[in-house]
């Protein structure tokens, strides 16, 4: 294509030519928020009593940013925003559909509940430190792991949401937290590099990075790539990640080391954006690859589930125990995963929001429970039901939750997923998921018997003033996971649609590359 | 050249696995460190490998005329060194934390946060 030096060159052909709508922005705004408000926070790192409210103003508007982003999605179906105007693939592109929208707006939720219980548990030093910089960056590259539409950019957002996890694991120095962190630090960092390593070969293959770009692209590739091997090497990499069993024990060598505020995030948020990582790859990118591999994920899942419960059993350390939990919780969304079906891929998403909010709302509880009994260890704490009685109701309304009971929100999903694995047919993953159910039951019915039903040792009085900060964020918590349970349509529909992009990838695709595409 | 580069990147990948393989925490460092630059050369493999023409469009022209060498591995190597350089620095920091308030670079007796022997939850009260 010649042109004369003197004319004007046409843009048209290399960028995006329209302005972006203003409402499109707010695709990149759960990410834009987060990271500015934690520069700033970083700069006013002296000021430490601003810290907290800044913090909480931040995750606020990020927030309302992901409310109006998944209503945006809902209404309108996926978004993008290419960066530097760039035509894709080019350019980076930013695109939420359903599935990243609702994550992120879950996420952000948690983090939020997360910084206003972290008025207590963290003190000036830790301020001082740097928590809420490290904790908005995570959130940073957690909103952006579920907004991008660039594999190699949702690399960079992994690694940017890893280093702020290692700032808030050892902020504190203790020698449990350096032990903990160097594990999960090493860990994390090979399952990144393989995360990396099967995207090397993925663009050595199609020679481009934008997801939308490579779903096109695949199905013209499938005679002569090895995809079968990039399959494997995501599942293995987002596995890591997701803390699957056998790749998942970096997750209780330090998710109870740090500050329970900071366990609380990562045992909600973090292993989450690991199986969204793998909905993302095998379910949109390489869907027969997945369908060959199909029963492998269902005998990780089903053994995920199985081990991580067991690991639960085991535990005398609260925290450690529900490290265990938060690993069999992994397993029951793989089982979606391995069905691959729209009722399984929907009962692992609800299973998902399910997941973050119960789980950081038990570390949270178990924080409490710390506050008022003065220890995590099931064998000292007790009588927590005479002292606080309203304690206990969020304990039993937590543990029902975790174990999938009525009236709370783990109900629903796994009903779906056992209807889809029977469907499936897969009866004994059917079978499995409800014996983790009981097992659940059993590991948290446990916790409860010891220390909100069993008398109060004489020596260890428990505090007698009520923890009102613990309350409202339990409370807050506990509001999501009821509406879920008794009033679950609007959630499962969202489930539904956000399944539906992944199994259908064309409205993705439509967005990214309107027109069919500028090759 | 692309043979001779895959051939590199295999023995690198098999250093880096043999160290990460290790019990001392300062010979996985090392496996890791080797990893990243092993996956550095993957893409920069994976980018295919020209010398001849540089990706610079003649001036007349709005895309180059010919197959020209790729720039954007450059771009990925440039992202993926910057952050294993990082992660390096921090884990080599944590490491030397580690090994002087915990007084080993062995994993099998660092055990501070998992204790070996630690007791059951009561059967009852």
């Amino acid at each position: 294509m010649a042109v004369d030096p003197g004319k004007t060159v046409d843009l048209a052909h290399a960028m995006v030519m329209k302005p972006v709508a203003a409402a499109d922005w707010l695709v990149v705004a759960p990410v834009v928020i987060p990271l500015v408000f934690g520069a700033v926070i970083l700069m006013l790192r002296h000021e430490t009593r601003m810290h907290a409210s800044i913090a909480i103003a931040a995750l606020v508007a990020t927030l309302a940013a992901n409310i109006g982003l998944l209503a945006r999605v809902i209404e309108t179906g996926p978004l993008v925003m290419t960066m530097g105007r760039w035509l894709p693939p080019f350019g980076i592109s930013f695109a939420a559909d359903a599935l990243g929208a609702s994550l992120a707006l879950v996420a952000t939720l948690v983090a939020l509940v997360c910084a206003i219980y972290s008025l207590s548990d963290i003190g000036s030093i830790g301020r001082r430190y740097g928590f809420y910089t490290f904790m908005l960056l995570m959130m940073a590259g957690v909103g952006g792991a579920f907004l991008t539409g660039d594999i190699f950019n949702l690399y960079v957002w992994f690694e940017v949401f890893l280093i702020s996890s290692f700032g808030l694991l050892v902020l504190g120095s203790e020698h449990r937290q350096l032990d903990g962190a160097t594990k999960y630090a090493i860990l994390n960092l090979v399952a990144t590099t393989l995360f990396l390593t099967a995207t090397a070969f993925l663009y050595g293959i199609f020679g481009t990075l934008n997801m939308a770009d490579i779903a096109r692209k695949v199905d013209g590739l499938r005679d002569t790539a090895p995809l079968m091997t990039l399959g494997v090497m995501y599942l293995l990499a987002f596995g890591m990640k997701a803390a699957a069993f056998p790749v998942n024990f970096w997750l209780p060598a330090s998710y109870h080391t740090p500050r329970i505020v900071t366990a609380a995030l990562f045992g909600g948020i973090l292993t989450k954006v690991g199986v969204y990582a793998l909905l993302r790859t095998l379910v949109m990118l390489f869907p027969p690859e997945l369908a060959l591999l199909s029963g492998l994920i269902a005998w990780v899942a089903g053994l995920t589930m199985v081990i991580g419960i067991m690991g639960a059993l085991a535990q005398t350390d609260l925290r450690r125990a529900l490290g265990f939990v938060v690993i069999s919780g992994v397993g029951v969304m793989m089982a979606g995963l391995a069905l691959g079906t729209g009722e399984g891929l929907s009962g692992t998403i609800f299973y998902a929001f399910h997941s973050m909010i119960v789980m950081a709302a038990l570390y949270l509880l178990a924080g409490v429970m710390n506050g008022v009994g003065g220890s995590y260890s099931i064998r000292t704490l007790s009588g927590l039901y005479g002292a606080h009685p309203m304690l206990a109701a969020f304990a039993l309304l937590l543990m029902l939750a975790a174990a999938g009971l009525p009236p709370a929100s783990g109900l629903w999903p796994k009903v779906m997923l056992v209807r889809a694995s029977l469907d499936a047919g897969y009866p004994w993953l059917a079978f499995t998921i409800l014996a983790t159910g009981l097992l659940t039951t059993l590991a948290l019915g446990r916790v409860f018997i010891l220390t909100i039903w069993r008398p109060r040792a004489e020596e260890r009085l428990a505090a007698a003033v009520s923890p009102r900060l613990g309350y409202t964020v339990l409370a807050a918590l506990s509001l999501p996971i009821v509406i879920m349970g008794l009033y679950p349509d609007p959630v499962i529909r969202v489930a539904q649609i956000a399944a539906g992009n992944l199994l259908d990838a064309a409205p993705y695709i439509g967005t990214v590359y309107p027109g069919g595409g500028g090759q | 050249m692309e043979t001779a580069l895959s051939a590199t990147v295999g023995i690198f990948f098999a250093v880096a696995i043999y160290l990460m393989l290790s019990k001392h925490i300062i010979r996985i460092l090392l496996g890791v460190a080797i990893f990243g630059n092993a996956v550095n050369l993957t893409i920069f493999t994976a980018g295919r490998v020209m010398r001849e023409v540089p990706p610079i469009i003649p001036e007349a022209l709005i895309a180059p005329d010919a197959a020209t060498a790729n720039p954007l591995p450059q771009a990925l190597i440039l992202t993926a060194i910057v952050i294993s350089f990082s992660f390096f620095a921090f884990l080599l920091v944590l490491a030397f934390r580690a090994y002087q308030e915990l007084g080993s670079d062995d994993t099998d007796t660092m055990r501070v946060a998992e204790p070996e022997s630690e007791d059951l939850p009561p059967l009852g009260y």
